[in-house]
């Protein structure tokens, strides 16, 4: 499948909630599935980044090679963020902006609802990297791309430390 | 097309990067990774620049390094483009200002591997007690842990910290 480019204007469109699971969205979600393997190291896809404006993405980050807190591999449906806690810096890329990677500023924790692919609903708390990623996953249902948050490399270089009470 | 590395520095004032920019604009150049700072009285541009084979680009810039008395030097570059490796450690430095906290902390990082991709340094604090600040990336390409390990041995009256970048592809 064809990876949308930015400036491709498509990639700036909002996608539609999925209305019904059917084959037809099923055999989307394959190919989508296909379409993040073939990516180099991507942790996630998003709908439209192969030109399909429906409200799913993928993401796993269980095969980081330094292994961070996840919740294997997800396939959400209408996912909707429901609350952010704390910010985080961190480096960002994407399928859809090659050759290029920058700072971005994420909620640290988030609270998340989705649909998986059998119609179950979930509600989970991911945090750290595999928030960013989700967080990254869904700008993309609402025509956000990374490049619409970044910041500076020259400001805020140094990593605020976690101090231990 | 070919690609140059322009370097220009003058003292600062108002127009520099506009007029340098607008004169490579008009003679259809293609600026692409550029860094420039204002680098005490002086300002400071490093400039990537694709264009015709056959422009001469001291020409091109010549008016305007005249009237703003800025110093050029041109070097020619590969065509790289899309060869750009990502940084995948990034160490921060700081402490009381003395002499050689570079030298010794990019010794020990190149000893151990790094390669360094971009570094910038700044000095803060007061008059009478300045402090010295760097950060900086670059590709560990002996791993993360040699880097540590080297970090490990610097004097004491420094503080460095070593952090992976865990870039997120999505």
């Amino acid at each position: 499948m064809e990876i949308l480019t930015y400036p491709d204007q498509r990639l700036k469109q909002i996608s539609e909630s999925v209305e019904s699971i059917d084959k037809e969205i099923l055999n989307f979600i394959n190919e989508l599935e296909q379409a993040r393997m073939a990516g180099p190291g991507a942790v996630g896809i998003a709908a439209p980044q192969v030109n399909n404006f429906k409200r799913v993405v993928i993401v796993d980050v269980s095969n980081m090679r330094k292994p961070v807190e996840n919740h294997g591999h997800m396939i959400m449906i209408n996912p909707e963020i429901t609350a952010w806690e704390g910010m985080d810096m961190g480096r960002e890329g994407c399928l859809s902006v090659p050759d290029f990677t920058g700072n971005v500023i994420r909620a640290e924790k988030i609270k998340l609802n989705y649909m998986d692919e059998t119609g179950q609903h979930h509600e989970i708390e991911p945090s750290g990297f595999e928030a960013r990623a989700i967080q990254h996953e869904l700008d993309h249902l609402d025509g956000l791309l990374f490049l619409d948050r970044l910041v500076s490399r020259r400001s805020d270089l140094f990593k605020r430390k976690n101090y231990k009470k | 097309m070919k690609c140059s590395v322009l370097t220009l520095v003058g003292a600062d004032q108002a127009g520099i990067v506009a007029a340098v920019t607008d004169a490579l604009y008009k003679q259809g150049c293609n600026l692409a990774q550029a860094s420039m700072m204002r680098l005490g009285a002086n300002f400071a541009i490093m400039l990537r620049v694709s264009h015709d084979e056959n422009h001469d680009l001291r020409k091109v810039l010549s008016n305007i390094c005249n009237d703003m008395n800025l110093h050029l030097h041109i070097d020619e570059d590969a065509d790289t483009d899309g060869l750009r490796p990502d940084p995948d450690v990034q160490v921060t430095v700081y402490g009381a200002d003395r002499h050689g906290i570079v030298a010794q902390v990019t010794s020990a990082l190149a000893m151990a591997g790094l390669n360094i991709i971009d570094l910038e340094t700044d000095i803060g604090g007061t008059k009478n007690d300045p402090i010295y600040i760097m950060t900086l990336e670059g590709l560990a390409t002996k791993g993360i842990e040699s880097l540590q390990v080297a970090l490990d041995g610097l004097s004491s009256d420094i503080e460095v910290n070593l952090d992976e970048i865990n870039t997120l592809r999505g």
